[in-house]
């Protein structure tokens, strides 16, 4: 899959997570930068949900921007799945 | 199907993920999540994959689940449809329902879905809300297009907009449409929920709009707010006296039955069927609402 452009999907509510993707600089892989205010309780899972939810989508090479306001993990998952659809133009996406 | 009480339906905005996960917190009898007017176009995708994972993940407890999808003839409803089959839903709301075939279509859909994916058919109710002249014209043949229809409910809004008129304070413009539902749910033996009441600041008013709508017969009302959630509730739940009443009554039946006597009378008087039965009812929902009374 090709990344078209970049996304975002998500807002800054309380709740929610605010999600931006984009190509990564290196090219490889998934890099996330996560700001969020649990960051020190939760931003090991926070990561770990972003990342399993694009792996099962088949999307590496991007960077993912994540504004975190206390979101669970079904909102993260929902979040990522929008933001990867837009980025890489998805119209049929899988339902896990 | 499951005969259950829907004192309450909840709008919840379908991309709001915050009221998504506390909702059911504040006891509404059903919660419906809205994937149509309360979502802009540019965030129908983002909703649907929300409330789809909402509905994988979170216990609702015994509160119903339903979504308000997408008209079928839009680009979103029939994706909306699919995603909310596979998500477990229990209640597929139809937006505009005019035609008992919209129904028919909804129902083909679904169960396509539910056979592709090894779903038990039959597993996701339907159900209309009709919003338009000509849907109260057709509420029967609408409230019967399927054995999936669980209710039928006003939306008042778009039906005062299609009326060429607007909503006033005692409702007057509502009456048909209201009495047309009630008539149509209870002959074809499904739930009959009404519109909601959109001014929160006006509390006395929004619970006279209750008594008159319990009065007329509906089983519910769609509400927007967790705050109406109380009030609705002490309307239709049956006051002490009621239910007292209530029990004298079946417990005179229960007497008659027993003398083998086919006249019921309470207090010197003759009490006819459909006094009993509504007595009977009274003391169901009771206990429903989880009142003592046997």
């Amino acid at each position: 899959m090709k990344l078209l452009n970049a996304a975002t999907a998500g807002t800054l509510e309380s709740g929610d997570i605010l999600i931006v993707l984009d190509k990564a600089p290196s090219g490889k892989g998934i890099e996330i930068n996560l700001k969020s205010t649990v960051a020190n309780q939760f931003g090991k899972r926070i990561k770990q949900v972003i990342t399993e939810t694009l792996n099962k989508i088949g999307v590496e090479g991007v960077s993912v921007d994540a504004t975190d306001k206390g979101a669970l993990d079904c909102t993260i998952q929902a979040r990522v799945k929008t933001a990867a659809n837009r980025a890489f133009g998805i119209t049929k996406p899988t339902w896990d | 199907m499951e005969k259950r009480l829907r004192r309450t339906m909840m709008f919840v905005p379908g991309n709001n993920p915050s009221m998504m996960c506390d909702a059911h917190i504040y006891g509404p009898d059903s919660i419906m999540f809205d994937l149509e007017d309360s979502v802009s176009i540019n965030e129908k995708d983002a909703a649907r994959l929300l409330v789809y994972h909402a509905l994988k993940t979170i216990d609702y407890g015994n509160v119903e689940r339903v979504v308000r999808v997408n008209p079928l003839n839009t680009a979103y409803g029939k994706l909306d449809v699919q995603a909310m089959v596979l998500a477990g839903v229990q209640v597929i709301r139809m937006p505009k329902t005019e035609t008992a075939e919209e129904i028919v279509e909804l129902e083909e859909e679904i169960e396509r879905i539910e056979k592709q994916n090894n779903i038990p058919v039959g597993r996701t109710l339907i159900m209309a809300a009709i919003e338009s002249a000509l849907g109260v014209v057709n509420a029967y043949k609408i409230a019967t297009a399927s054995s999936r229809m669980m209710g039928i409910a006003l939306g008042a809004e778009d039906y005062c907009a299609n009326l060429k008129t607007h909503r006033s304070r005692d409702g007057a413009e509502l009456l048909l449409a209201r009495q047309t539902i009630v008539v149509a749910a209870r002959a074809a033996g499904i739930d009959a929920l009404d519109t909601v009441f959109s001014d929160l600041n006006d509390m006395e008013a929004f619970k006279e709009d209750v008594r008159f709508i319990k009065q007329l017969g509906f089983d519910g009302k769609s509400i927007i707010n967790p705050r109406q959630i109380r009030p609705v509730n002490e309307v239709f739940t049956p006051t002490a006296a009621e239910i007292d009443k209530a029990k004298r009554i079946v417990a005179a039946l229960k007497e008659a039955e027993l003398k083998g006597s086919g006249v019921v009378a309470l207090n010197g008087k003759m009490i006819d069927k459909p006094v009993v039965l509504r007595a009977q009812r009274v003391l169901d929902f009771a206990r429903a609402v989880h009142i003592v009374v046997d």
